[in-house]
């Protein structure tokens, strides 16, 4: 496969797409992403972009945005950059304005004030639903649980930060298999 | 200057969200206790179901929403962009100086330890929600308790279905049951 050449505005127009056609995020934008950026435009090929979103899954940030700033970096530099990732931006930003200022409005009706009392609670069983699908992938060993339930009871009882959290969990894991490769 | 402090306050969770979406939601959380006139732990549950019922980026509609409600559809702008600053410098770096970073032995280290760390911050953000919304001051809420078994063993059992259909579910339900109760 011949890989095309990418102009700014049709950067802007293929992220905009996948943006405003991606419910959730994560793994629900990468059918999206291989229909626009390899099918349709060509820019990159299959393995180019696994390769992206691994590297967008670990760096800070939105994965969506950072698999969306990388294929507009190696397109066309800096401009291609900021202007793809304003694209895959755009859609939330009108949708969830809009439905912002029209909740307001409505706030203070009694049915939407119940609609949401249950919808709430969706979103508690969402959030279970994301957790012990994370978890499946995360606690490997005994030392990522013991990991896990210090960090719970960290911010349970001591309010440390996330911020602070996010620090001594790369240490930890720098440590951990550290000391694993010298005991093996 | 309102709009400066917005900027920063996203620009942070920019910085150490790792993880996705609902890894900004532990930040979200620490903002709504530093700045309780920005954001309250009610609305985060609303800006949830409404960021996963909607299409883009979970984490993007969190800071857009979250912006709409301190100052306007200005302000959602302005903590958008301040949540994706980060991304743009740190993807330009990486993609210019560093070749197989995701293959590289020491970020692969790191985040053997910053994934169960995020799973765990994720799972205190459940349990402040599920304080607002299940308890209050110390009292369980039956229906809620029983409504949110009963979606759990939906959401577990039934992997494939979309959030969005969960999400009216809760809201029929809490129309007939005339929650919050």
């Amino acid at each position: 496969m011949k890989k095309r050449e990418a102009g700014l505005w049709e950067l802007y127009v293929s992220f905009l797409k996948i943006g405003g056609l991606t419910f959730g995020g994560g793994y629900a934008m990468l059918p999206m992403l291989q229909r626009e950026v390899i099918d349709r435009h060509h820019w990159v090929d299959e393995q180019e972009v696994l390769d992206i979103y691994a590297i967008g899954q670990c760096t800070p940030g939105i994965i969506a945005v950072n698999t969306a700033t990388m294929i507009g970096y190696r397109k066309r530099g800096i401009a291609g950059a900021i202007v793809a990732t304003l694209g895959e931006v755009t859609p939330s930003l009108v949708i969830i304005s809009t439905l912002a200022s029209i909740l307001m409005s409505v706030q203070d009706s009694v049915w939407i004030q119940r609609a949401f009392g249950g919808i709430r609670v969706a979103v508690c069983a969402l959030i279970t639903q994301a957790i012990v699908n994370l978890a499946k992938k995360s606690l490997v060993d005994w030392q990522t649980i013991l990991l896990y339930l210090l960090v719970i009871g960290a911010s349970v009882f001591a309010h440390l930060s996330p911020i602070a959290v996010v620090l001594i969990a790369i240490v930890y894991g720098l440590m951990v298999q550290h000391l694993k490769r010298r005991a093996a | 200057m309102i709009y400066l402090a917005l900027y920063w306050e996203f620009f942070k969770i920019g910085l150490f969200s790792l993880g996705g979406g609902l890894a900004t939601l532990p930040f979200l959380y620490k903002l709504a206790e530093t700045r309780p006139q920005w954001i309250s732990t009610q609305a985060i549950a609303d800006m949830i179901a409404i960021s996963e019922s909607t299409p883009g980026p979970i984490g993007i509609n969190m800071a857009t929403f979250a912006g709409f409600q301190v100052g306007g559809a200005f302000g959602g702008l302005v903590a958008t962009l301040g949540e994706i600053t980060p991304s743009v410098i740190i993807i330009i770096l990486i993609a210019r100086f560093l070749t197989a970073f995701d293959k590289n032995k020491y970020v692969k280290d790191a985040f053997y330890g910053l994934r169960p760390a995020v799973v765990a911050l994720i799972t205190f953000a459940l349990i402040k929600l599920m304080g607002v919304t299940l308890f209050a001051s110390g009292i369980v809420h039956p229906i809620e308790t029983v409504l949110y078994a009963v979606l759990v063993i939906g959401v577990l059992v039934w992997k494939k279905v979309h959030p969005l259909i969960w999400i009216v579910l809760g809201a029929i339900a809490g129309v007939l049951f005339q929650l919050p109760s």
